[in-house]
């Protein structure tokens, strides 16, 4: 009786996190008049129409490629830089090292978000502002804090006798990096790669601010232009938001268990 | 030569990361906390006036009512979520560490919301929420409950909780998987001397689950508190940036987007709007550093 209701409670709450996206997804095949006949039912058929109406009338291609472009550049900047700033920290012994790191850690309680006035100026003097290098840098300059803090602390728990081997061997500090340490930081890099690819990936506000150019917009600005232009058209409204969150969705389905555990390992650490 | 060149080759390592970070984090918020000191005229900068901007924001009509407004709404936030969204994760996660089939399957379900983009769940609950075709309505005419439809989000009454209840929809999940991580990191040998000691449920949970899972829940309050008091997009997505209705689901954030990016400042924009920006700068980041230092302490020993 006892294990019957803990099994109604969370079967209660799995059936309340699916039944949104799982009504997301239903309705994007619906046609028009069907959403607002029966918007609880089951699509009378399966037809892509909408998906296909709705990748080409708001260019959904271009969003994907900005989308993908700003995450993935973004990330392999973020894990090269903070992980050679880590190391560096790490296993050297310059007399700053320590106040360098404290100046690092800063940056995980200040939230960047209520920089954006003087950000973008800077922008615009950069001529950065409305470019997706724009983006790029402030998404890597957000996202270096963490990464540094979570890569220190990778390699207190890697062995030193590791590179100074290597050392003796002949490679030079970049060989070092390069030939040891990397492959070795392989899980490390993991957790920070998927942390910061959701962040970036669903992030709204920069893009918002930041990109005045419909075509230069990430998926996440995309919506904004499709509920703008479509609000009556609930059929493409459903299978725009379907379409932007399928990415993400079906990652997570083929790598659960590190998206789990790289979310879970960043707020703990943090 | 070659010696000393390599030698300073080596700083090479921390510079990139050092460049971005200062050049677009710190002098960017350092930017902000000087300007909201002085007068601005448009995009020039006037007289060094003090605190003069913060005095203006927080006593002078009409940007007075509207930050205590807003602020409210972020203290109600934070206050409905502690029930909603961490005492629900709690009690899930409570039930996951027990005896039961299909974990895996419970956490991967419970996550799923938080892979959405903010923006995107925003518009997919305002469709749900719709008075007329939306979802909600439907369902509650059909199930005989239509005295229940009301216009979710174009009420006063009920739009800021609704968007509270969506924010820990898309939350709660994140929230069960720090409760769990910190549940697990119970060890069983004080479980089995309390069972000796002849300890029930209810004693288990409030004398030893719940103290000792505290850091976890420390943690969770504090993220909790942040998200309160930096939330924005949901609310931009679902009421626009006035936070509609009639103001009823205005956020700290949303009047700062539109004193920066709207005409809330008039011509004195940046210096009101880097007040409002300082205020949230010492909320957000007082709470988190009272949670680093939580987390030195680490948690009691029994």
């Amino acid at each position: 009786m006892k294990s019957f209701f803990k099994y109604a409670f969370v079967s209660l709450f799995a059936f309340l996190s699916l039944y949104p996206i799982f009504l997301m997804i239903m309705s994007s095949f619906k046609t028009k008049k069907e959403i607002t006949t029966s918007p609880l039912g089951l699509p009378h058929r399966f037809s892509f129409d909408n998906f296909v109406e709705v990748w080409n009338k708001v260019n959904f291609a271009k969003f994907l490629g900005n989308s993908v472009w700003v995450s993935v550049i973004s990330v392999l900047i973020i894990l090269f830089i903070s992980s050679m700033a880590a190391f560096y920290l790490a296993r050297f012994n310059y007399r700053w090292n320590g106040i360098v790191l404290f100046f690092f850690m800063l940056g995980l309680m200040l939230p960047m978000k209520l920089a954006i006035s003087p950000l973008y100026m800077q922008l615009l003097k950069l001529n950065l502002l409305d470019k997706l290098s724009g983006l790029i840098i402030v998404y890597v300059a957000g996202h270096i804090s963490f990464a540094v803090f979570l890569f220190f602390g990778f390699f207190k728990t890697l062995p030193k006798d590791l590179d100074q081997s290597a050392r003796i061997d002949g490679c030079n500090n970049f060989q070092v990096y390069y030939k040891i340490i990397l492959p070795l930081m392989r899980p490390a890099m993991a957790t920070v790669a998927i942390t910061d690819l959701i962040k970036v990936w669903n992030d709204f506000f920069y893009p918002l601010i930041f990109i005045k150019t419909t075509e230069k917009g990430t998926i996440p600005l995309g919506m904004l232009s499709l509920f703008g232009e479509f609000d009556t058209q609930w059929n493409l409204l459903f299978s725009g938001l379907t379409l932007s969150s399928l990415p993400m969705i079906i990652a997570f389905l083929f790598a659960s268990r590190q998206f789990i555990e790289g979310l879970t390992a960043g707020a703990v650490k943090s | 030569m070659k010696k000393t060149y390599s030698k300073h080759m080596i700083h090479l390592f921390l510079l990139p990361a050092l460049v971005f970070y200062v050049g677009f984090m710190i002098y960017p918020i350092a930017s902000a906390l000087l300007n909201s000191f002085f007068e601005w005229n448009g995009f020039l900068r006037g007289d060094f006036v003090w605190f003069k901007n913060f005095i203006r924001l927080f006593t002078e009509s009409p940007f007075q009512e509207t930050f205590f407004n807003a602020l409210e709404h972020n203290v109600v936030f934070f206050i409905v979520l502690i029930p909603a969204k961490l005492m629900v994760a709690y009690a899930l996660a409570l039930v996951l560490h027990g005896k039961l089939k299909g974990k895996e399957f419970y956490k991967t379900v419970f996550f799923l919301p938080k892979l959405l983009s903010v923006i995107v769940v925003g518009y997919l609950f305002s469709l749900i929420l719709n008075p007329s075709y939306g979802a909600l309505n439907t369902a509650l005419d059909a199930v005989g409950l239509d005295s229940w439809t009301r216009p979710w989000l174009g009420s006063p009454a009920t739009a800021l909780l609704s968007i509270i209840f969506i924010d820990s929809w898309y939350e709660f999940g994140f929230a069960v998987l720090i409760f769990l991580v910190g549940l697990q990191s119970i060890s069983s040998e004080i479980y089995e001397a309390a069972k000796i000691d002849r300890a029930t449920g209810l004693t288990l949970l409030f004398r030893i689950t719940i103290p000792l899972s505290m850091p976890s829940i420390m943690i969770m309050t504090i993220l909790t508190f942040i998200s309160a008091f930096e939330s924005f997009e949901l609310v931009y997505a679902m009421e626009g940036t006035s936070g509609g209705p009639y103001y009823s689901t205005d956020v700290l954030a949303l009047f700062f987007y539109r004193l920066m990016f709207g005409s809330a400042g008039g011509g004195e924009s940046i210096g009101l709007g880097s007040a409002l920006a300082v205020v949230l700068l010492f909320l957000i980041s007082g709470a988190t550093a009272i949670s680093m230092g939580f987390f030195k302490r680490k948690e009691v020993d029994y």
